[in-house]
């Protein structure tokens, strides 16, 4: 069982959601984002997707696309992507890489299976690869013992939700809106039937179903927290950093805001 | 189009290249798009619409023009220019977008929106809007905007909304990240009308259907005129549409070469290229894998062109697959080539092509050079340079204070 799995059901075991959060790695600069990752471990994150940041992140809202714009320019590669992952790894909270493919394909999926794991990191959460392009990454994990985190829509039919739910290990990310990373004002309709209709694919596996997009407050976490395995939280740690004179006032915010999001998921009807 | 044949497979492979690399919440768009497709280029009413539009409303058949002075410029190799300049708004763009507008209306969508670069198929675009009365959004990088203000002011005169976009290198990639973004908020009202043979499946096969005509076209005037097929067809290579539309009908004539030029900026060695097939390397970007310009670690390189519609960082999947077999050759033509084919042509034959097309006058240059007098190339002269005019006259020195 990878530390993932472990973290996602221990969760269960005590009738909660995981907390899962997000930042690129190298931002602000791979030192500062290492602090960043304690304090969200802190404040409570089981989880922390680490993203290896992008030049052209078709996914991303404004507020992501400026982290990881200050991240390349801190002039972060993929090497660095493992150092965050490895310190990750070493606050006891699961790691996984949130990445576009093409700087994994770049790599070397096979090398960069074998250096993740190495590093510690338990899978990769993959946005822009569907499990018909997967072929490759499929024998490179299967290889290295990691996790693939392949994203469901509320688009997607039923048939690709099979489908997309048998390609993955760990959880499955179910994208509860229509729409791009970014903090909303309410959760999405969406999110709840989403749910529903994964579960109903992953009645026999047990697969977790953790929800992501738009959620970025304690209340929308425990909203989510009823019927998810695990609450995605993203631009609303990103947003934190951006908005800090410096470091050390962005990490007591962090910290905080871990801690409000760690009480939602706890605050399950 | 009812010649186009299926060279990707049922998932939009060529070879290695294409495919799909797209967001789940994409897949069901783009299921869609491919299903209206099909549908519809076998459905006669949904042809007839789109021919007659071809026909009285772009003005084609686009002619041949047997460009006689500036083949004493190309080693005296007979140069054929197909007259896409001389399409309704000033390219082969249009081909696409009537035949994608089309196609929005049969899918009951109401809202379009489009990425452009120098402008010609967001101008189509906006003209095809309101033809057929859809909702249009332009996405420009901000670059670009500045780069071709004309343009900006025709979509705005159509009435587009063109959303200039500030992040990135604010060029035509950062525009279709923009699109992609938008889209995957609006599928349900709006499509993607997208502008060249690149991003995830189906849209290289579906643009190159729509421009399959062009070499169809070409291929039948340059045999009624010469009585055989030429030796050569050139075309200039962006993402690499107008390439196709004029090499597709010549894919299976194994005794015609086919040459891309692709922008090779001030050098396809150094940094300030748009040569992906020259000086990238395969990965995947905007949906498919083909070749990309991007560095050790799979992080796309700024792209330069002085031609705004050519200053993109991969190229559309076909091209790269056709690159790999060996079957159409690819080399870059620096800034100053193509702009010293743009001023003979303007001089030679009272033509003034686009800087984009006027690569592929450079190419033909030095192809007739190689081929020499008796060979016949066939150029596409993809689009109208009236938008290039002040890069122009700032290159030239042309303008008081410009020199």
């Amino acid at each position: 069982m990878s530390t993932l799995q472990s973290t996602l059901a221990q969760a269960r075991s005590e009738n909660r959601a995981a907390l899962i959060g997000y930042l690129p790695a190298g931002f602000p600069d791979t030192a500062s984002s290492i602090r960043v990752v304690e304090a969200m471990v802190e404040g409570g994150c089981d989880v922390i997707e680490v993203g290896l940041p992008y030049s052209d992140p078709m996914m991303d809202g404004p507020t992501i696309q400026r982290a990881a714009d200050r991240a390349l320019a801190a002039g972060t590669t993929t090497e660095e992507v493992f150092r965050v992952v490895e310190a990750t790894a070493a606050t006891g909270a699961a790691a996984v890489v949130m990445s576009y493919w093409n700087p994994i394909e770049r790599y070397g999926v096979e090398r960069f299976a074998e250096r993740l794991a190495k590093a510690g990191g338990a899978g990769v959460i993959t946005p822009d690869l569907i499990p018909e392009e997967a072929d490759a990454w499929r024998a490179a994990s299967e290889r290295s013992g990691l996790d693939r985190i392949f994203l469901v829509a509320p688009s997607s039919t039923d048939e690709r939700l099979a489908l997309t739910t048998g390609a993955c290990s760990g959880f499955v990310y179910a994208a509860s809106l229509m729409g791009v990373t970014g903090t909303r004002t309410q959760v999405a309709d969406t999110a709840e039937t989403l749910v529903r209709r994964t579960r109903e694919v992953t009645r026999a596996s047990g697969l977790p179903v953790c929800v992501g997009l738009g959620i970025s407050t304690g209340a929308q976490a425990a909203e989510v927290a009823a019927y998810a395995d695990g609450v995605i939280v993203g631009a609303g740690f990103c947003q934190r950093v951006l908005d800090a004179p410096d470091l050390e006032t962005g990490l007591i915010a962090v910290r905080s805001f871990a801690e409000e999001l760690a009480a939602g998921v706890r605050s399950r009807g | 189009m009812s010649h186009a044949d299926p060279v990707p497979d049922a998932r939009g492979h060529y070879g290695r290249y294409g495919g799909r690399f797209a967001p789940e919440a994409l897949i069901a768009a783009l299921d869609e798009v491919a299903a209206e497709w099909d549908k519809a280029r076998q459905d006669p009413d949904y042809r007839a619409e789109l021919d007659e539009l071809l026909r009285s409303y772009t003005g084609r058949p686009s002619p041949l023009t047997d460009a006689r002075n500036f083949s004493e410029h190309c080693g005296g190799a007979r140069i054929l220019l197909k007259r896409e300049d001389l399409n309704h708004t000033g390219s082969h763009k249009i081909n696409n977008v009537l035949g994608q507008a089309l196609l929005t209306k049969r899918m009951g969508k109401t809202r379009v929106i489009a990425e452009t670069g120098a402008g010609q198929h967001g101008v189509a675009t906006a003209t095809a809007c309101a033809l057929l009365g859809l909702d249009c959004v332009v996405y420009m990088g901000e670059e670009d905007t500045r780069r071709q203000a004309l343009n900006v002011a025709r979509m705005r005169m159509l009435g587009a909304e063109v959303v200039p976009v500030t992040i990135g290198s604010r060029t035509l990639k950062d525009a279709i990240n923009e699109a992609f973004r938008d889209w995957v908020a609006n599928v349900e009202t709006t499509h993607y009308l997208f502008g060249t043979v690149a991003g995830p499946h189906p849209f290289p096969k579906l643009v190159r259907d729509l421009h399959f005509v062009v070499g169809e076209e070409a291929r039948a005037q340059v045999l009624e005129l010469t009585g055989k097929l030429p030796d050569a067809v050139a075309a200039c290579v962006g993402g690499g549409s107008n390439a196709i539309a004029i090499f597709a009908a010549f894919i299976p004539d194994e005794g015609v070469a086919l040459h891309g030029f692709e922008a090779g900026g001030e050098g396809a060695h150094t940094s300030r290229t748009a040569a992906s097939i020259t000086a990238g390397a395969p990965g995947v970007f905007h949906g498919a894998r083909t070749y990309v310009l991007q560095d050790e670690f799979g992080q796309t390189l700024p792209s330069h062109s002085i031609s705004a519609g050519l200053d993109y960082p991969a190229v559309g999947p076909e091209h790269a697959h056709l690159a790999d077999t060996g079957r159409a050759s690819y080399e870059p033509v620096t800034d100053a080539e193509a702009m010293e084919a743009f001023r003979l042509l303007c001089r030679t034959e009272g033509i003034i092509p686009a800087i984009e097309s006027a690569h592929a006058l450079a190419g033909a240059r030095k192809l007739g050079e190689r081929l020499g007098p008796e060979a016949v190339i066939l150029v596409n002269l993809s689009g109208r340079g009236d938008k290039d005019v002040d890069t122009a006259a700032a290159y030239f020195g042309l303008v008081e204070g410009d020199a």
